[in-house]
C-alpha cells in the first residue's frame, strides 16, 4: 500500500499534487530568507546583490533591540511562572474524582476557545482600570492565562501515561506529597513538561493581538513593532527578523522532535 | 494513549475514594474531604487567572454592551442586525471562514493521507513541512506573502514571464490576498489532527478489504474515508472557529478592504473607543463560536477537538 513507491500514472500524479501542496506550505517559510540578505531598498526577489545591510539596520536600531528584549523578557517569565501553575492544575486535573472537575478543566481551556481579539479587548479593559497598560507585569499576565491551556495539555498528556501508583508508594514510604511528586513523578514526566515550557514560550514570544491592544511605549513587543511596520511601510529589516525567527522555530522544532505539536 | 475522558479514567486508578458505600468510617472521610481540597488548592492559581484575564473582562464587556446612553439599551445589538456595515461583515467573516475551511480539507487530505500511509524520511519530511510553518510567526508568514503576492511580485512575474497572464493580477490586499494567507495558517490545523486519525487506522483492514475483491477506490471510500471522518470534522471545526476570530493576516492582507469581524471589534476600541458597539460585535462572535463547540461536543467531546486527548 504504499502510495509513494509504485509507479502508476495515478499515483505520480498524486505525489505531484501532494509536492505542490507541501510547497504552497513551506515557500513562504523559506523565500524570508534570500530576500534577508537583498541589498535593495524594495522588495525584490530572487534579489540581484547581497548584503548584510538590513541585519545591520536591525542591531543598530535601539527601538528594535529594545523590542526583542522586552519580548524575550516576557517569554522567559511567561514560561517560568506558567510551568508550576500549569503542572499543579494538570495534576490535580489527573488525580481528582470531584465530578465538577471536568467543568473546570473546559474553563481552564477557555483562552484557546475565546476569540484571541475579543480576549484583548477584554484585557484591555481591566488594564486600562487597574493602570496596567503598557506594562511588564501586564504582559506577562495576560500571556500565562494564554498559555496555561498549551501547559495543561501538555503536562497532562504525560501524567495520562504515567502510573500513579508510584509516586502513592513512595508516600507511603514516608515522603510526603509534593517531594514524592518532584521525586518519582516529575523526573519520569520530564519530555511533556519540557514541550510544556517550549509552547508556553513560543505562545509569547509569539502573541501578537493582546500585545497590539496593551503594550507600548518602551514596552513595547517585537510582534507589535513588526505588525505596525507590516501595515505601515514594509521595511526589509523584517526580512532579516523573520530570518531569524525562522531558524529558531527550526531549532524548537528539532528539540521538541518531529512529534512535538501544538494540536495533535 | 488513553482515549477515554478524565472523568472516566479516574475510577480505575483510585478505587478507594469512588465507593462511597464502603469506606464511610468519619477517618476516610476526613481524609477523602482534605484530598479534595488538595486539588480544588492546585487548581486555584490556573482558575485565578483564566477568572481575572478572561472571564471578568467578558462579564464587563456583556455590561457595555447593554449600557445606553442612559441606563439599558439593546441599541448595540439591534444595531448588528440593522445596519449593513456590521451585516455585511459578518456575511464576510462567515464566507471567508468557510471557503478556507473547504480549501482547507481539500489541500489537507492529500498530505494527511501521504504523510499517513508513507513510512520513514518521506513521512517525516511531510510532516516537517507542515510543522515548520506552523511553528513560524504568523507575522514572518503574513510578511512572505505580502511580498509574493504584490503586483510586481514574485507570483505575477512568473505568471508573466510564463505568458499565463499579460497584466499583474490583483492578489493582494482584497479578498483573494486574505484567503490565501488565512489558509496557508490554518492548514496545520487541519492536516496534524487528520494525519494522527489516520495513523491509526489498521492496515489489516484495507488489506482485507483487498482481499475480498474490493477495488483499491472501494476501499479507499467505503473503509478508509468513514474512518477518518472524525479527523476531518475535528479538523473542520478547528479551522472554521479560528478563522471566525482571525485578525493578524487578514489584517495585513486584506489591506482594509476585506472588513472581518475581528477587524471592526479592534476599530471600534482603538479608533472610536465605541466599547458598546465593540462588546456586542465580540459577543454575537462569542456566542457562534460556543454555538458550534456546543454542538460539535455532542457528537465529539470538546476536549478532543482541543487536543486533550
Amino acid at each position: 500500500m504504499n502510495v509513494l513507491r509504485s509507479l502508476k500514472p495515478s499515483r505520480i500524479l498524486f505525489a505531484a499534487l501532494v509536492a505542490l501542496i507541501l510547497a504552497y506550505l513551506v515557500i513562504p517559510v523559506l523565500i524570508v530568507i534570500p530576500m534577508s540578505f537583498s541589498e535593495a531598498r524594495f522588495l525584490q526577489f530572487p534579489p540581484k546583490a547581497y548584503s548584510l545591510r538590513w541585519y545591520e539596520a536591525f542591531f543598530s536600531s535601539i527601538e528594535w533591540m529594545s523590542a526583542t528584549k522586552v519580548s524575550f523578557i516576557v517569554a522567559v517569565a511567561t514560561t517560568v511562572i506558567s510551568l508550576p501553575i500549569g503542572i499543579a492544575a494538570a495534576y490535580a486535573i489527573n488525580n481528582s474524582t470531584l465530578k465538577i472537575m471536568r467543568t473546570l478543566q473546559l474553563v481552564l481551556l477557555l483562552p484557546m476557545m475565546v476569540p484571541i481579539i475579543l480576549i484583548a479587548a477584554g484585557v484591555f479593559f481591566v488594564y486600562a482600570r487597574v493602570g496596567m497598560i503598557s506594562t511588564l507585569l501586564g504582559l506577562v499576565f495576560a500571556h500565562i492565562m494564554l498559555a496555561l491551556p498549551y501547559v495543561i495539555i501538555a503536562v497532562l498528556a504525560g501524567l495520562r501515561n504515567f502510573d500513579m501508583t508510584q509516586e502513592m508508594v513512595a508516600r507511603s514510604l514516608g515522603m510526603n506529597r509534593f517531594r514524592a511528586f518532584m521525586a518519582v513523578t516529575l523526573p519520569q514526566i520530564k519530555p511533556s513538561v519540557v514541550s510544556a515550557a517550549l509552547f508556553a514560550f513560543i505562545t509569547s514570544l509569539d502573541e501578537t493581538v493582546v500585545a497590539l491592544f496593551i503594550s507600548g511605549g518602551s514596552n513595547e513587543t517585537i510582534t507589535k513593532r513588526m505588525f505596525t511596520a507590516l501595515r505601515d511601510e514594509i521595511d526589509p529589516t523584517i526580512a532579516a527578523i523573520s530570518t531569524m525567527l525562522v531558524a529558531i522555530t527550526l531549532l524548537m522544532v528539532m528539540i521538541a522532535g518531529r512529534g512535538g505539536n501544538k494540536q495533535a | 494513549m488513553s482515549e477515554s475522558s478524565t472523568v472516566q479514567a479516574m475510577p480505575g486508578r483510585q478505587p478507594q475514594m469512588q465507593d462511597k458505600g464502603l469506606f464511610t468510617s468519619p477517618d476516610v472521610q476526613r481524609e477523602e474531604r482534605k484530598e479534595h481540597l488538595t486539588m480544588v488548592l492546585l487548581l486555584t492559581p490556573a482558575l485565578l487567572m483564566v477568572a481575572v484575564l478572561l472571564l471578568l473582562p467578558m462579564f464587563w464587556l456583556g455590561l457595555q454592551s447593554i449600557q445606553g446612553e442612559d441606563g439599558f439599551s439593546l441599541a448595540n445589538y439591534t444595531r448588528i442586525f440593522t445596519e449593513a456595515i456590521y451585516w455585511d461583515t459578518f456575511g464576510t467573516t462567515l464566507q471567508i471562514s468557510l471557503i478556507v475551511t473547504v480549501l482547507s480539507i481539500l489541500l489537507g487530505f492529500p498530505i494527511a493521507y501521504a504523510a499517513a500511509r508513507t513510512s520513514g524520511l518521506i513521512s517525516s519530511l511531510i510532516l516537517l513541512c507542515v510543522i515548520l510553518p506552523f511553528w513560524t510567526s504568523v507575522l514572518v508568514r503574513s510578511y512572505a506573502w505580502l511580498v509574493l503576492l504584490q503586483r510586481r511580485g514574485v507570483v505575477n512575474q512568473t505568471l508573466i514571464d510564463l505568458g499565463i497572464i499579460s497584466r499583474p493580477l490583483e492578489l493582494v490586499h482584497n479578498a483573494t490576498g486574505t484567503v490565501i494567507g488565512t489558509l496557508h495558517v490554518m492548514l496545520p490545523f487541519m492536516v496534524l489532527p487528520l494525519y494522527s486519525v489516520m495513523k491509526k487506522i489498521p492496515n489489516d483492514l484495507l488489506l482485507a478489504s483487498d482481499s475480498l475483491g474490493a477495488k483499491p477506490f472501494y476501499t479507499f471510500r467505503r473503509v478508509f474515508l468513514p474512518m477518518a471522518a472524525p479527523g476531518v470534522m475535528a479538523g473542520s471545526i478547528l479551522v472554521f472557529v479560528i478563522c471566525l476570530g482571525f485578525f493578524i493576516t487578514p489584517e495585513l492582507l486584506g489591506g482594509g478592504r476585506t472588513v472581518l469581524v475581528s477587524m471592526l471589534v479592534q476599530r471600534n476600541v482603538e479608533l472610536y473607543h465605541a466599547w458598546g458597539a465593540a462588546s456586542a460585535v465580540g459577543l454575537v462572535l462569542l456566542a457562534v463560536v460556543f454555538l458550534i463547540f456546543w454542538a460539535v461536543n455532542k457528537v465529539i467531546p470538546i476536549e478532543r477537538v482541543l487536543g486533550v486527548r
